[in-house]
């Protein structure tokens, strides 16, 4: 998306909003609804419009968990960092999917096709170490079945491509 | 004429402005106690460095002097033992994260984390918290002044007087340990719309925010 774009976009749903500074979290909500992530220029558009500075609004962006820097790819990971997940080696999960995507968390692969981050607890322990793809939970996820997930994808794609 | 109260802070008879606080009282009036995170002209008083405890003659626990409003005949102890245990215990927590490099630290002369730790009769090369430090860049890329955010200790004096005389370039971001000043976008300040008046390099008792070339500050 360009630059003019992204601001067109904003300016949009800036439109439905009045220039109070509790707006803000509601507003940015709404953008990131409309675009899918918060790009540098949304949020500097944001901050003129409520007159506040602009590190005031990253500051706020960058608190929330629901708020990302990030456009999101194709297909979400979020590895489970909670209590138990952290026992079962959460954390050594959380280092495959690193590196064999080569990005870190909050951050999303160059192709667009996934992005990666963590998340405290999606309740079910019991299946430690977790991580949910595209919403679904899957445990015992260890370096080896990061391999296997990402090797699933790729034969799906490999599969679309030949149809 | 302004209301005056008058109270006693460590056996000394002093005067002080009606609804200034316990901190402030004493800092005028020559006492020193501990604090890093109090603004004089803020709103309400942040209180999150949890330095400048007290005991206040009266009250079953001490409380922190930036919070206390100075109260007529109000007997002040700045130097009891409950207090100064909570606040070493404050500064020995903050100091787990601040790299101890004084040798080569530009602030040496300057440190206000050096003037507490004396005052507290803190050691900081023995802290019993273990060592917690992050490992960012140092910003340089402004011709007056580096930033060191690892030294960083999130008083908030430099966002203050950032937005107050400065551009309003600073302000904190991100979240828990990884809290710190910085730019939008966490661009370099060389980049930002910094005009260097240098007030945040001042304002800094950490030494995150140094000049390149010492000036008399």
């Amino acid at each position: 998306m360009t630059e003019e774009k992204i601001k067109q976009h904003t300016r949009q749903v800036l439109k439905s909003f009045s220039k109070k500074k509790g707006n803000l979290i509601p507003i940015l909500q709404r953008v990131q609804g409309r675009l899918g992530y918060l790009p540098r220029e949304a949020m500097l558009e944001v901050a003129e419009f409520l007159g506040l500075p602009p590190i005031h609004v990253y500051g706020v962006v960058t608190f929330y968990n629901q708020f990302r820097l990030n456009p999101p790819g194709k297909h979400s990971v979020r590895v489970c960092l909670g209590t138990a997940c952290h026992m079962k080696g959460g954390y050594i999960t959380l280092d495959a999917w690193k590196r064999r995507l080569s990005i870190g968390a909050g951050e999303t692969t160059t192709d667009r096709e996934f992005d990666l981050d963590t998340v405290a607890c999606v309740g079910c322990c019991v299946m430690a170490p977790v991580t949910v793809l595209d919403e679904k939970p899957m445990g015992k996820v260890d370096p080896t079945k990061v391999d296997g997930l990402l090797l699933a994808f790729e034969r799906e794609r490999e599969g679309k491509k030949k149809q | 004429m302004m209301k005056t109260v008058s109270l006693t802070i460590d056996d000394k008879q002093i005067e002080t402005q009606a609804g200034n606080t316990l901190l402030w009282a004493a800092l005028d009036n020559g006492i020193y106690i501990p604090n890093l995170c109090s603004l004089r002209h803020a709103a309400a008083p942040a209180a999150s460095c949890r330095l400048c405890w007290v005991e206040v003659e009266g009250k079953a626990q001490p409380v922190t002097a930036c919070t206390e409003i100075a109260a007529e005949g109000m007997v002040a102890n700045t130097r009891g033992t409950q207090a100064l245990r909570l606040a070493r215990n404050g500064f020995e927590l903050l100091m787990a994260s601040h790299p101890i490099e004084c040798a080569r630290c530009a602030a040496l002369h300057v440190c206000e984390l050096l003037k507490i730790a004396g005052h507290l009769n803190v050691k900081l090369n023995k802290n019993p918290y273990r060592k917690l430090v992050h490992h960012l860049p140092i910003d340089s890329s402004n011709p007056l002044f580096n930033y060191d955010p690892n030294k960083c200790v999130v008083c908030g004096r430099c966002v203050s007087i950032c937005r107050e005389r400065g551009t309003g370039v600073l302000g904190f971001a991100h979240r828990g340990f990884d809290r710190r000043a910085t730019t939008f976008y966490d661009e370099l300040i060389g980049d930002s719309a910094c005009e260097q008046c240098g007030e945040c390099v001042r304002a800094c008792p950490s030494g995150a925010l140094t000049f390149k070339v010492s000036v008399n500050v």
